[in-house]
C-alpha cells in the first residue's frame, strides 16, 4: 500500500500545483476513483513525485488518478483516472 | 550557523570525464531512487518473462531465465531527470538471445511491467548488444526499488525506458507509446540530443 512506500506522500504535496492549474485551493476537494469508486479528499490521495512527472494515485486501490507533466513551460494534466472531481 | 543547509546541495562528482556526460546531466555518486507508484515485490516463484504480440509467443519462469546465457555489463545510465552515473555494472541476458528464442516480424516494443508501466522501444534500438533485461546490479541481486526482480536495461536512451520490473515483451509491427511517452515525453529519448519532450 502507498502508505507504506518510502516516497508517497499525501495529497497536500501537489496543492501548489493544483492551484496552478485550477485557480483554486483544491486540497478539500473530494475526488472519485473511476477504477474502484472510492471517494477522497485531496488530501487524503497518494502522490509520487519522484519521476519524470507526479502521479497521483487512489489511496484505496492505487489505480491512477492524476498525472502532471511539465514540459517546454506547460503543464500536462490527465484527470482521467478520476469519475468525479470538485 | 550558515542559513543554506550543505545537505540540499547535489552530489556531484567533479571529477567525472565530460565526454561521458551528456548536455544537461550531473554525475552523482547516488542510485536515486525514481518511481510512479507502490514498488511492486513479486516473488520468484510467481515470477515470468514473456514476448508475445508479432512472434510466437514465449515463456521463462525465474528458473528458465536464469539459465540462460548472461553478460556483465559495465555502462553509464542517464536519467531525463537530469541525473547520469557512470560506470554502473549490471548482469542480464541480451534481447538479442531473448528475441533469438522467438519467430517475430516486429519493428517495435512495448515493454510491459508490474505495476502497470509501459516504455516502447525500436526493435533496432534492443538489438546488437544494446539491451539487457538485468536481474543483478553491482554483483548482487537487483532491488526491488531499482526494478527487481529485473529491468530492461538500454543504456544508451534516457533510463525511463530502461523500465522497472519488467515482465513481457509486446512485440508490433507499429509504434505505440508507453506511459511517460504518451505524456509528452520524447518518443525516442536520445540523452546525447537531449530528446527529453515531444518535439525535442
Amino acid at each position: 500500500m502507498p502508505a507504506t512506500e518510502p516516497d508517497v506522500l499525501d495529497g497536500n504535496a501537489i496543492g501548489g500545483m493544483l492551484l496552478e492549474v485550477f485557480g483554486a485551493e483544491m486540497t478539500t476537494a473530494t475526488g472519485r476513483c473511476g477504477s474502484c469508486g472510492t471517494a477522497s479528499v485531496v488530501a487524503e490521495f497518494a502522490v509520487y513525485l519522484r519521476a519524470p512527472g507526479t502521479v497521483v494515485r487512489c489511496p484505496a486501490c492505487t489505480a491512477i488518478l492524476m498525472v502532471f507533466v511539465r514540459s517546454q513551460g506547460r503543464t500536462c494534466v490527465d484527470l482521467t483516472g478520476l469519475a468525479e472531481f470538485g | 550557523m550558515s542559513p543554506i543547509s550543505r545537505g540540499f546541495h547535489r552530489r556531484h562528482e567533479p571529477d567525472a570525464d565530460p565526454s561521458r556526460v551528456p548536455p544537461g546531466q550531473y554525475v552523482t555518486a547516488d542510485f536515486p531512487v525514481l518511481s510512479a507508484g507502490p514498488t511492486p515485490r513479486t516473488a520468484l516463484k510467481d515470477w515470468s518473462f514473456s514476448i508475445t504480440g508479432a512472434a510466437t509467443p514465449k515463456t521463462w519462469t525465474w528458473d528458465e531465465f536464469q539459465a540462460l546465457p548472461s553478460e556483465k555489463v559495465t555502462t553509464d545510465i542517464h536519467c531525463v531527470t537530469r541525473w547520469s552515473k557512470l560506470d554502473t555494472t549490471w548482469q542480464g541476458v541480451t534481447l538479442d538471445t531473448l528475441l533469438g528464442h522467438v519467430d517475430h516480424t516486429g519493428t517495435f516494443l512495448l515493454a510491459h511491467c508490474d505495476g502497470g508501466y509501459t516504455t516502447n522501444l525500436p526493435i533496432a534500438d534492443v538489438l546488437g548488444g544494446q539491451a539487457w533485461v538485468a536481474y543483478n546490479y553491482a554483483g548482487s541481486p537487483l532491488a526491488a526499488e531499482h526494478g527487481g526482480p529485473a529491468r530492461l536495461l538500454v543504456p544508451h536512451l534516457y533510463f525511463w525506458k530502461s523500465a522497472k520490473w519488467v515482465r513481457r515483451l509486446e512485440l508490433l509491427d507499429h509504434d505505440v507509446p508507453g506511459f511517460w511517452e504518451s505524456y509528452g515525453y520524447n518518443n525516442y529519448g536520445d540523452p546525447w540530443k537531449e530528446q527529453r519532450y515531444a518535439g525535442d
